[in-house]
């Protein structure tokens, strides 16, 4: 296990293709996942991506920190934009118009641009089943508007369309279960990942991108701006999201959920969100709720578990 | 030399893009656009037609599936019609911003509500400002050969924008017309291979889509402006090669007996087949009449407009689609703002008609011409007048 862990990092693909120099802010999980996927995607490859934080803070004409070929073009529509490019570039090579070979492709977009305004856009692409990777980086709000709810913000969160105040504790509804909604297309791989677990990330955005048909990945990236957490801290929130179960990693295989990192006992969610300026408002009953959601989401995630 | 044969003109526009080879088609059906698709659908699951035809779930997703398609260098075709297009409209700006020369045949309709699948010209004005080229037919006939044509202009290097093919829903789209449909090699010497200078390709990374802070944004409409306008030149070249190649003629304003006429009437798409029996038997009679049929809508044939109203001392204006509250047809507010810095020029009398499907007879049309003089003489106090309609 020592020797393999010394071995691992070696196999890494050591050119950056999301370069430095962008304008995330400090300590921005987002840009890390993206970076990390990225070196996994490797060159030979076409990004597609969704108007949000990553397009905003890598795009400005004349600049760009992409170095494979890379498009946005607006939010709701990139795993459309996608789909064109796979079905182009199929039928280019099929009749022998381009010199590349074996081309992948990735759709990026934030969880707005998933699991919201590109919902149907991303559900049509995967039911039509292009051969493509769809990344979801998920920092559980609208961020490059000004940290608006999304329907895969978390219970409680607080955000400027979900405030806390006298009468609401923030977000009123449970998060969007995204991975499952992917799974439900019958594809050959879904999974979740967070760049806190770097080389699960790129292992699994291997797999995903090698998959015979459509993939899906989760990704959840820390966003300390909209988080209101300390930028110093993103890698250990990553950490405790997964080790208090409120966003466990695994695999979805051809139907079958393998867990990636198995948790002997999860720690109190408290100790993830007392990190966080978003649930500072939270009563002791709230997050009581939110204890009581999370252990009955795990258990029913670990019955499918094999 | 090329066959005519007797067809319902959407399967010719569908058997076009087939002469053409086109690589990709993204399409979602709407009345009445249909059979257009389908015929294409056909196509490729026989074999016919070597394409990738993608069954989008929506109108927004297909024309997004175009420009991924387009962006990797494949020849693109779509079509659509009315809710449709609307549907597309966000993405059709960023088709001809990025510089996407994707073709697309609209079989137009009019918009809800009321809903209709009748056709009108509302959905054509509402993307008016999209950047597309556009070009109206008037025809079976010039719906093939204008497609042709689109795909050349469209992917010429020194165009490369999406285009337009308007072809009014029903009327034409519907119809069985007989029509000369071109030979394989004709096609093929008449459309050159879609060569996109810079597609997205690993070999070869490309950003395409970076956002534009104020002090770029202006720029890079004025140079998107400055191309669309210069099209112009390749259109004319196009129509004029077509032309020598093929013996059909087309050019931005059509004129039909109007060089003496004192008395213009202005059509686009089907309407001008019926308007000019309209003319015909009003010159018969003895008056002197003529009709100018507008063909290319964007770029905007400022002078060829000006040329051939030069003469005349009323011209009306027939539009298909209304601008609510405003000044009257908007393809008439065009015509008076081409024409207003002119020192002489006629009088402009706007009409608005065939909303939602209703159909303009000869006598309509002979009607709508009589009563445009008695306004140029008398003056109205209304911007314009919707034809026909009950109060
Ligand atoms: C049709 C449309 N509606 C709204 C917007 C405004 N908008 C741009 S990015 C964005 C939010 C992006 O959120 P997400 O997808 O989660 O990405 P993030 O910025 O959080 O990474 C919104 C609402 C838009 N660009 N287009
Ligand atoms: S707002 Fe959040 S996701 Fe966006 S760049 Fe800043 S830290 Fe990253
Ligand atoms: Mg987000």
């Amino acid at each position: 296990m020592e020797k393999y862990a010394v071995y691992v990092p070696r196999l890494v693909n050591k050119r950056e293709n999301f370069v430095p120099g962008h304008r995330a802010c400090i300590g921005c999980g987002e840009a890390l996942a993206v970076r990390l996927a990225c070196k996994s995607l490797g060159e030979n490859v076409i990004i597609v991506n969704a108007t949000g934080c990553m397009e905003i803070v890598a795009s400005q004409i004349p600049y760009t920190s992409w170095r494979v070929p890379w498009i946005h073009t607006i939010f709701e529509n990139t795993a459309a934009v996608a789909s064109g490019v796979e079905a182009g570039l199929k039928i280019l090579s099929s009749k022998g118009k381009t010199t590349s070979k074996n081309v992948k492709i990735a759709a990026i977009a934030g969880d707005g641009a998933t699991s919201d305004i590109g919902l149907q856009a991303l559900s049509g692409a995967l039911e039509r089943r292009h051969n493509l990777l769809y990344l979801c980086f998920d920092n559980e709000a609208y961020m490059n508007t000004g940290i608006q709810r999304s329907s895969s913000t978390p219970f409680g969160a607080s955000t400027t369309t979900s405030p806390a105040g006298k009468k609401s504790i923030g977000q009123v509804s449970w998060k969007k279960n995204m991975p499952a909604i992917a799974a439900a297309h019958n594809i050959p791989y879904v999974a979740t990942a967070c760049p806190s677990y770097p080389f699960d990330l790129m292992a699994k955005v291997a797999k995903g991108l090698n998959a015979e048909g459509p993939a899906y990945i989760h990704i959840l990236s820390i966003c300390p701006t909209g988080w209101r957490t300390a930028p110093d801290l993103t890698i250990k929130i990553g950490r405790l999201a997964v080790e208090t179960g409120i966003f466990p990693l695994y695999e979805i295989e051809n139907g079958e959920y393998k867990l990636s990192v198995k948790i002997p006992e999860l720690r109190p969610v408290t100790d993830y969100m007392n990190l966080q300026g978003r649930f500072r408002h939270l009563s002791d009953a709230t997050i009581e709720e939110i204890q009581q959601r999370v252990n009955e989401e795990y258990a029913k995630l670990m019955e499918k578990i094999v | 030399m090329a066959k005519r044969v007797g067809t319902e003109v959407s399967l010719a526009v569908a058997d076009t893009v087939k002469l053409v080879n086109a690589d990709v088609i993204s399409a979602y059906p709407i009345t009445p656009q249909t059979h257009i698709v389908e015929h294409l659908a056909e196509l490729v699951a026989n074999g016919e037609l070597d394409a990738n035809f993608i069954p989008v779930e929506s109108e927004h997703s297909a024309m997004s599936a175009c420009l991924g398609s387009s962006a990797v260098g494949a020849r693109t075709f779509t079509a659509t019609a009315g809710q449709g297009l609307e549907l597309m409209h966000e993405v059709l700006y960023v088709a001809s911003s990025m510089r996407l020369p994707i073709i697309m045949t609209v079989a137009n309709r009019a918009l809800s509500a009321p809903l209709s699948v009748w056709g009108d010209h509302s959905d054509v004005m509402a993307v008016r400002d999209t950047g597309w080229i556009q070009i109206f037919v008037e025809n079976g006939q010039e719906a093939v050969d204008n497609l042709l044509c689109a795909f050349r202009i469209g992917e010429d290097p020194r165009v490369l924008l999406p285009v337009m093919v308007h072809l009014d829903g029903f009327y034409l789209t519907h119809v069985i017309e007989p029509i000369f449909m071109p030979e394989q090699s004709e096609v093929e010497n008449f459309v050159p291979p879609n060569q996109y200078p810079l597609p997205l390709d690993p070999n070869n990374p490309v950003s395409m889509g970076c956002f534009a802070p104020p002090v770029i944004y202006a720029e890079t409409k004025w140079a998107q402006e400055v191309n669309l306008r210069a099209s112009k030149d390749v259109i004319l070249e196009c129509w004029n090669e077509f032309g020598d190649q093929f013996q059909r003629h087309y050019s931005p304003v059509e004129s039909y007996h109007s060089e003496d006429a004192r008395v213009l009437l202005l059509t686009m798409g089907s309407f001008s087949e019926t308007a000019s029996l309209a003319i015909d038997n009003m010159r018969n009679a003895g008056k002197n009449v003529g009709l100018l049929k507008l063909r290319l809508w964007r770029p905007f044939p400022f002078d060829e407009i000006r040329q051939a109203a030069r003469n005349a001392d009323v011209l009306i204006v027939l539009d298909r689609a209304m601008s609510p509250g405003g000044p009257g047809g908007p393809v008439c507010s065009e015509i008076k703002a081409a024409l207003y810095q002119e020192e002489k020029r006629p009088k402009v009398v706007s009409f608005i008609g065939g909303l939602g499907g209703r159909d303009i007879t000869i006598e309509g049309f002979e009607e709508i011409i009589n009563k445009g003089i008695e306004i140029s003489e008398k003056g109205s106090n209304q911007e314009y007048e919707i034809f026909g309609v009950r109060e």
